[in-house]
């Protein structure tokens, strides 16, 4: 009896994990497809939902930092190295692009038509 | 089973721990692998070379068919967990079936989505935003496809030897692979698809 009350508190456990990312995901779907908000907020918010759902799978799906695995600690701290490199990697590279086109003066668009420009002159 | 000592019992564990850890950092590189494809993707998305952009070629409700097509057999693979655990053999086979059909035809869907751009002459060397969408979502159909082997090679093992120890092991390492391609598809989603329609 007790063994099968908890076998049921873990298909709980999976199934709301699973009901919260579909609707997380039907939200990100309809803010975007609906035009709700536009740029930045936009952009904000469907990130926030992201990030929402990767906490929602890790708990849910992943048991992260739950004590049953004897080495929990470890995972964590694998996890968390993991997410400073990410940031180092993703924040730094979207830095420094965004400061060599600051530097050359340019936007991303107009460095696109002046490559373009470059590449018809043949090499 | 009985035959064991209470210390060759400890052992098994602490070497079951030992390898799932190792697996799990495994995992964390590849998230890495995937945070510099990523950070690729954004800074080259701009650079569409007079072709076109992410808002003329994504068909947002395929994208969302095949997102939630991953996030349930993502969600059956962890009831297959559950199965496994409480050594209902015949549960976690059919769950693992369903998991292999459902990551299938998510494939089948990704690889339509491909050759559709591709013959439309939206390659990869179209333009650089090209190559880095390409690249990164690739990169995680390729897990996708290598971890449909691994539930083949897990049905068979289970089907022959049943849920011992060592299928087991492998069997939860599986899910934790399977559960992180879906968070990585999150991501994938999100910035690619969602982003580059807003």
């Amino acid at each position: 009896m007790e063994s099968q009350k908890r076998t049921s508190v873990e298909i709980l456990r999976y199934g709301i994990g699973f009901v919260l990312a579909i609707a997380l995901t039907l939200i990100a779907y309809f803010l975007v497809v609906n035009q709700v908000l536009t740029g930045a907020g936009l952009v904000g918010a469907i990130m926030g939902l992201a990030a929402v759902q990767l906490l929602v799978q890790l708990l849910f799906f992943l048991h992260f930092g739950s004590k049953q695995a004897s080495d929990a600690r470890w995972h964590q701290a694998a996890f968390y190295f993991m997410l400073i490199i990410l940031i180092i990697i993703v924040g730094g590279s979207l830095w420094i692009m965004a400061n060599m086109n600051y530097n050359m003066m340019m936007t991303p668009e107009q460095m696109n038509e002046y490559m373009m420009k470059e590449s018809n002159k043949g090499f | 089973m009985n035959d064991l000592t209470a210390e060759q019992i400890h052992e098994q564990n602490e070497h079951r721990a030992t390898k799932t850890l190792g697996f799990w950092i495994y995992l964390m590189t590849d998230c890495i692998l995937f945070a510099s494809l990523f950070a690729t993707y954004i800074v080259l998305r701009d650079g569409t070379y007079g072709g076109p952009s992410g808002k003329d070629i994504f068909d947002m409700p395929f994208v969302l068919a095949e997102t939630l097509i991953l996030l349930t057999s993502s969600f059956i693979c962890g009831l297959v967990m559950l199965a496994a655990k409480h050594k209902q053999k015949i549960w976690a086979v059919v769950g693992l079936v369903v998991t292999l059909l459902l990551g299938a035809a998510f494939l089948a869907l990704e690889l339509f989505e491909f050759t559709k751009l591709a013959g439309e002459g939206y390659s990869w060397q179209a333009s650089a935003f090209l190559s880095a969408f390409f690249t990164l979502v690739g990169t995680h159909g390729l897990h996708i496809a290598v971890g449909l082997l691994w539930v083949l090679v897990m049905l068979g093992q289970m089907l022959r030897r049943g849920l011992t120890a060592g299928v087991s092991r492998r069997l939860a390492m599986f899910g934790l692979y399977w559960h992180f391609l879906d968070i990585i598809w999150i991501f994938i989603f999100t910035i690619v698809y969602l982003m580059g329609v807003a």
